[in-house]
């Protein structure tokens, strides 16, 4: 079985818990207006790997891992090639290493929730994306309905499932006060989050749609001020 | 033995007629675990005092970069009479000339440079020391040309050997400082008189040598003397007190810098030492936790303003106007206990009181099993100020014990027991340019012909237009090493040699064992790129462009090929392979006074302007390109992160380049994470 990736970290130090090696895959189904990479949209492009050679590669740096850290496969779309991630997972996890998915939940099915068991069984920690609590503007924001994201945080709540709940915030699209509200009585239902992350939104990636000859979708949006960021982690009880 | 200064201190070896302050340390510190509640901020005095060096440091940008320079005195120890700031507010006391910011005239390692240094900025040298120091009076500079071959003038010009220190003070040389302060200068006088009388029988060259320099150190123990008497202060006898202590600390290093404008002027491992001192007054009661930051805070003050009058390239070389007074902190005892001691926080302390400076360069021996307490005020200190080196006492203490220190930025020496002859880099990326055309310079003409210049020997070059072999270029840049290292060794050996004798470092020597062990530290520049050369004709196809005369000044390179920088084996082990195999080669060959070879891979801005020398190179780097600093990646091309980049620096082996490793790393505190 080869995984298709786009890229490695070594260094990850804003994807979980301590210091992690970041697998980026390639590949995704979103195309969220404020997404900073979207060389990894085309499930066409990438490096194939085999689980193993990037167990290899991890590997090397368990001795950073020491203090809470691991691995975490983000992507592109993790969970669009769950097999490849529960085999690598696998692997680590028999090697204590601790690991952690950061998806959008996008693959997620409400009405066929065993479809990811498997990799959730050796998933230590999901850093689950909520792009927007309000449907209509998550389709708008994504091209894609929230119900399955949603459906997924209630079914890994129901699996007991540690997450981590993140949350981009884009001046005039997701830092709505009522829309935050939603967001956090939504959170608080759940049960199992350990940590709310507000990410504010910036203009890194904007050099990339350049490049790859795209249109950038939020030409002119500028990141939030250090209040509506103060504001929006007030609302969602973030320390 | 026992002075009446020493009374609360245990007593041990080093009070038993032997000089021996690591001793003292270990027998009477008081290592500290704690937090940095106590701390205290800056008197009002010490805030008067740093205003006005702020004022004086504002006048002198305005000025150009000098605001005043003496062209008439030769800086000597007691060249000058004293100089304040601000008498009343000093309680630390002593300048390099008669007046703050004034710099001194140091030629004794070139007249020339001195000139030229005091002409760029709009002042005239006395035309009576002109003569005297071209007529009457050799310097290390005049010794230098008249031995220099004609083959190390060329490798000079080419800049396959870039900063020797044949028109400078070599500097590095870290004089134990604190001697002066436990013994008192009369003590110290004492026991060299003692090794002179020692060195007796057939008078061999080096034994005459050796009973000269020996005398010389007598003499500049006693100008050390007179100079704090000028003072007003008396430091013939061990210091009393705290202040005492940091007044005659500081006039060793002051004297130093008097005598020396060397490269790198650092002051060696100090606050662990000066918190025995600091404590015992505390517990005495005559000294207050203000009172005692005071004193390192306006200590601190006097190093900062260490100021030596040199060319506008050098300043160009090092992106800013550095003197390197490396101050060692810190670090692990090899009985296990910490050295950190209150004074530890206390020095790093002055970048808060004073604000941030990058002199004194505060450099922090950092090891796994430093308090916690400490290494989050570093941490702290860090993030605030950005003004704190960190080194790894884990690496370096195996090797040379607890009592070592850090001169210039890495290069780690014993205090008081070892010294070092440094100097130059040798360009290991233009080598491998020189192994592919036969030792013709891929930009230096020859004057005459107009043709490329022929700085080796002529080996043969590699020949033809189809992609270079690996294994023919790899044997051809062996033997060009092989030529490097045996002209670089001693092109050094020659250098020292005059800078011994015409620039001798009396006051820094008598501040040492008379048996002092010598280091002999080369260098070396643009590893990662010859690196990632190497990998590319080995993993890619590079072909090589010609210009009319058969020199390849370019290459063409297809297919892609593992890069240094990625913790890729494949690449990683030719930078093993090449830092093996060039040290090797440096220590094959006859060292001057017997010293120790040694290799260091730390550029840190002067690569800048070695690449600005080395024509287009086969990993695609173009002609004038910076090369890497130190051990770094070549820029960019690190792609999978920052511990991928630090581990293939890490596989460098530090056993093969014992002088040091440096990897310049910038983070941004969002990097870090997303939490303090």
């Amino acid at each position: 079985m080869k995984g298709k990736i786009h890229s490695f970290e070594t260094f990850g130090t804003v994807d979980g818990p301590g210091i992690r090696f970041v697998v980026f895959m390639q590949g995704c189904p979103m195309r969220c207006k404020y997404c900073h990479n979207p060389d990894t949209w085309p499930f066409s492009g990438g490096t194939e790997y085999s689980p193993e050679e990037v167990a290899v590669r991890v590997l090397k740096y368990r001795n950073y891992f020491a203090e809470g850290g691991g691995i975490t496969v983000s992507g592109g779309e993790p969970m669009a090639q769950s097999l490849f991630v529960g085999e690598l997972f696998s692997i680590l996890k028999s090697k204590g290493i601790h690991t952690a998915l950061d998806t959008s939940g996008v693959m997620f099915e409400a009405d066929d929730v065993h479809v990811f068991d498997g990799l959730l069984s050796v998933t230590d920690l999901v850093l689950l994306d909520i792009k927007h609590i309000d449907d209509a503007e998550h389709k708008k924001l994504t091209g894609r309905s929230n119900k399955n994201i949603l459906a997924f945080a209630r079914y890994l709540a129901e699996i007991s499932k540690p997450v981590w709940i993140r949350h981009v915030l884009v001046p005039g699209i997701t830092d709505d006060d009522a829309c935050l509200k939603r967001l956090k009585s939504f959170i608080d239902s759940l049960g199992n989050v350990q940590k709310v992350e507000v990410l504010p939104y910036h203009t890194m990636g904007r050099v990339k749609y350049q490049k790859l000859g795209i249109d950038y979708p939020l030409e002119g949006v500028q990141p939030p001020s250090a209040e509506r960021v103060k504001n929006a982690k007030e609302i969602l009880s973030v320390r | 033995m026992f002075f009446k200064a020493w009374e609360g201190f245990v007593p041990g070896k080093w009070s038993d007629d032997e000089v021996n302050v690591r001793d003292f340390i270990q027998r009477n510190y008081t290592p500290y675990e704690g937090d940095d509640g106590f701390l205290a901020g800056p008197t009002e005095a010490t805030k008067k005092l740093w205003s006005e060096i702020l004022e004086l440091s504002e006048k002198e940008r305005a000025a150009g970069g000098v605001l005043k320079a003496d062209t008439s005195i030769v800086s000597t120890l007691t060249s000058h009479k004293p100089g304040y700031i601000d008498k009343d507010l000093e309680k630390i006391v002593g300048l390099q000339t008669d007046e703050p910011f004034k710099r001194a005239l140091q030629p004794f390692g070139g007249i020339r440079m001195a000139e030229e240094a005091l002409s760029m900025y709009g002042y005239q040298i006395d035309p009576g020391v002109k003569e005297i120091f071209t007529k009457y009076r050799k310097t290390h500079n005049d010794g230098v040309y008249d031995a220099y071959t004609p083959e190390m003038r060329r490798a000079r010009t080419a800049h396959i050997l870039t900063g020797l220190p044949d028109t400078y003070g070599r500097g590095r040389i870290v004089g134990d400082y604190r001697r002066v302060a436990l013994y008192g200068v009369d003590y110290l006088i004492a026991q060299k008189q003692k090794d002179k009388l020692n060195l007796d029988g057939v008078m061999t060259p080096d034994k005459i040598r050796d009973r000269e320099e020996l005398s010389e150190q007598i003499k500049a123990l006693s100008a050390l003397k007179q100079m704090a008497a000028s003072y007003g202060k008396d430091i013939s006898a061990p210091a009393e007190t705290a202040q005492q202590a940091v007044q005659a600390l500081y006039f060793g290093y002051l004297g130093a810098v008097k005598d020396q404008n060397g490269a790198a002027m650092s002051i060696g491992r100090n606050s662990t030492f000066l918190d025995i001192y600091i404590e015992r007054d505390i517990a005495r009661g005559i000294l207050t936790e203000s009172e005692a930051q005071e004193l390192i805070d306006q200590f601190v003050m006097k190093l900062r303003i260490v100021k030596f009058m040199r060319i506008k390239e050098y300043n160009e070389l090092f992106s800013g106007d550095p003197t390197w007074v490396t101050e060692s902190i810190g670090g692990m005892g090899v009985d296990g206990r910490t050295l950190v001691t209150k004074s530890s926080f206390r020095i790093l302390h002055t970048l808060k009181n004073l604000g941030p400076a990058p002199e004194p360069n505060l450099t922090v021996l950092w090891s796994k099993r430093l308090p916690a307490g400490f290494k989050k005020f570093c941490a702290k200190t860090s993030i605030e100020t950005s003004a704190i080196q960190y080194e790894s006492d884990d690496l370096m203490r195996p090797e040379m014990g607890d009592d070592y220190c850090i001169a210039c930025c890495v290069s780690c020496m014993r205090v008081g027991k070892d010294m070092q002859f440094f100097g130059a880099r040798a360009n290991l990326a233009k080598c491998l340019l020189y192994a592919i055309n036969g030792g013709r310079d891929e930009l230096a003409k020859d004057k005459k012909t107009g043709k490329p210049l022929q700085v080796s020997p002529m080996f043969a070059p590699v020949t033809g237009d189809g992609p270079l072999n690996y294994e023919e270029v790899v044997q051809k840049y062996e033997q060009m090493m092989g030529w490097l290292a045996g002209l670089y060794v001693n092109t050094l050996n020659l250098i020292h040699y005059m800078h011994d004798k015409y620039s001798y470092e009396a006051l820094e020597m008598a501040l040492h064992d008379t048996n002092v062990r010598r280091f002999f530290a080369t260098g070396i520049a643009g590893l990662s790129c010859a690196v990632d050369s190497l990998s590319a004709i080995k993993y890619a196809k590079v072909y090589p462009v010609r210009n009319e005369d058969g020199l390849a000044v370019d290459f063409k390179i297809e297919g892609d090929y593992p890069k240094y920088g990625n913790n890729d084996d494949r690449v990683d082990e030719i930078a093993v392979w090449l830092v093996k195999t060039f040290m090797n080669m440096i220590k094959s060959h006859y060292t001057y006074r017997e010293s120790v070879p040694t290799m260091s891979i730390l550029t840190i801005t002067s690569n800048v302007v070695y690449g600005k020398k080395t024509g287009n190179t086969p990993d695609g780097r173009r002609a004038g390109q910076p090369l890497a600093p130190g051990a770094n990646p070549m820029h960019g091309r690190d792609s999978s992160g920052a511990l991928a980049s630090l581990e293939s620096v890490a596989k460098l082996p530090y056993e093969y380049s014992r002088d040091g490793i440096s990897n310049t790393f910038s983070v941004t505190p969002a990097s870090l994470g997303r939490n303090d």
